[in-house]
């Protein structure tokens, strides 16, 4: 048996008896950035893939999202900086090693860009507001830079397609990277958070959509991305098992522990399992009103990143 | 840094001295002390200990910075610019040792070894008030140094060295 306390008395606030330097906006954060990757991703894809046409809520309607979701998450992650006078100072240098440093400068080209993009079809999805708003009628240079944005997009979406995959991975490995926090600290937590965010792009697609072969079509695709969500988790779980003491107690948190009702009942069966085959329902033709499944799968998607962020800082090192 | 366990009393001197001198606020603290018992009644082992920031070789904290706020100074002390730092929390979350806080002016402090002691040629405030002397500064790259010789000739241990940080305070047993 070994027993260890401090004797000096040592009760920082947020790190004694547990870490809690990370709250809730950062949680908040990692679900919108990987929601903005996912919705940008199919965009830029289905774009280039001259399938704009087909797919207007890929590439047209559901864009709206991201600079309204990266927006709030910027705000969110701010928010929970302690020295926020100078955040300027992340855009002073890159650091290579540092996920954080990569996040920091992957938003600032990927924000201006979702908002280029959303602008660039906004007279087209808007007709109505715009006639209410006559925005381009009052300010006059916003033609020019419509029609500029408009012969752009096929770089925009050249550009779209790896920083979102960079943001997307991002959102994990800026967990991943610390090997204090046990649970954190896995290879699949990137690929992870970029299947997930990929996910809840495609659910919010098939709630915007209006037609029938839109739908159909993220459906199929959320249901992969589901399939293979689940069998990373599986792998991570199975990680933790094989992994070292430090890593054993961590995954009891998951399973057995604390954040076991939140893990696999809301996240993996909730989230997953059911959405899953309620899609794979409806490919068989019956009729389901898809608006359930993806609200699950979005739901999922933010109880998810809670569980992680509050989870793997209750891991440590113990030494 | 090497502490001698076997001459530790925890009196939490070091505690406060590091407090005086660096002008820590009140609950918060750089240095703090352990008291681990070993064993089951009646064959208890008890150890006592000061611990603090290790000033590893391989910092997990001066990685994950993304300002570059967290570095490494001539002669292996791991420092914070306040002026440099967000106060984003990562190398909070990146220490094994949880020897991190934020300030509650919002930038992130740490043990600085009392770095600027040292520029003066004294010793840190820890080490130069340790009643018991259990304490022992200096250069490890120098082989004849005290530091050096103690560590020829005892048996020690770092903390977590699993955690493959290569820590650079060094406990006799």
């Amino acid at each position: 048996m070994q027993e260890e306390l401090f004797t000096s008395g040592r009760n920082i606030p947020n790190i004694d008896p547990s870490l809690e330097i990370w709250h809730w906006p950062i949680s908040v954060y990692l679900f919108l950035g990987g929601l903005s990757a996912g919705l940008l991703f199919f965009a830029a894809l289905f774009y280039m893939l001259g399938k704009e046409k087909e797919y207007p809520t890929a590439v047209k309607v559901a864009t709206v999202i991201p600079p309204i979701a990266l927006s709030l998450g910027l705000l969110a992650l701010v928010y929970d900086l302690t020295h926020k006078l100078y955040t300027w100072q992340l855009y002073m240098t890159f650091r290579i090693e540092s996920p954080m440093s990569w996040g920091a400068w992957v938003l600032l080209i990927v924000t201006p860009i979702s908002f280029l993009w959303t602008f660039s079809y906004y007279r087209e999805i808007y007709p109505r507001l715009e006639q209410k708003l006559q925005v381009f009628k009052k300010f006059k240079f916003l033609n020019g830079v419509e029609k500029f944005v408009q012969e752009n997009r096929i770089y925009m979406a050249y550009a779209l397609i790896p920083l979102t995959l960079v943001l997307g991975i991002y959102t994990g490995i800026l967990l991943s990277a610390f090997n204090a926090r046990p649970l954190w600290n896995n290879a699949i937590l990137g690929p992870l958070f970029l299947v997930s965010g990929l996910s809840t792009g495609a659910a919010s697609i098939i709630l915007l959509a209006k037609n029938e072969a839109e739908k159909h079509l993220f459906g199929k695709i959320d249901l992969a991305l589901i399939i293979i969500e689940l069998a990373l988790i599986a792998h991570m779980i199975m990680g933790f098992y094989a992994g070292s003491q430090v890593q054993l107690e961590a995954v009891q948190l998951l399973v057995g522990g604390e954040f076991t009702l939140m893990f696999f009942g809301f996240v993996v069966i909730l989230g997953l399992i059911i959405p899953a085959a309620l899609e794979l329902i409806e490919l068989r033709g019956y009729k389901v009103p898809v608006i359930v499944p993806a609200i699950l799968v979005l739901l999922g998607g933010l109880v998810f990143r809670f569980v992680m962020v509050d989870a793997g800082q209750l891991t440590r090192f113990l030494y | 840094m090497v502490i001698d366990t076997l001459k530790c009393v925890g009196c939490s001197d070091c505690v406060v001295a590091c407090q005086t001198e660096n002008d820590v606020p009140i609950g918060y603290c750089r240095d703090w002390i352990t008291e681990t018992v070993d064993g089951s009644y009646p064959n208890l082992e008890l150890e006592l200990k000061s611990e603090r920031c290790n000033h590893c070789d391989n910092a997990p904290c001066v990685r994950c910075c993304p300002t570059g706020a967290s570095h490494i100074v001539d002669g292996g002390i791991v420092l914070v610019t306040n002026d440099e730092c967000i106060g984003c929390g990562a190398c909070i979350e990146s220490c094994p040792y949880d020897a991190r806080y934020q300030h509650p002016e919002g930038y992130v402090d740490k043990c600085t070894f009392c770095h600027h002691r040292l520029e003066k040629g004294q010793l840190p405030a820890c080490v130069s008030v340790c009643p018991t002397k259990c304490m022992y500064f200096g250069d490890l790259d120098n082989p004849n140094s005290e530091v050096s010789q103690l560590l020829r000739n005892r048996k020690y241990k770092t903390l977590a060295p699993e955690a493959g940080t290569d820590p650079h305070v060094f406990y006799l047993t």
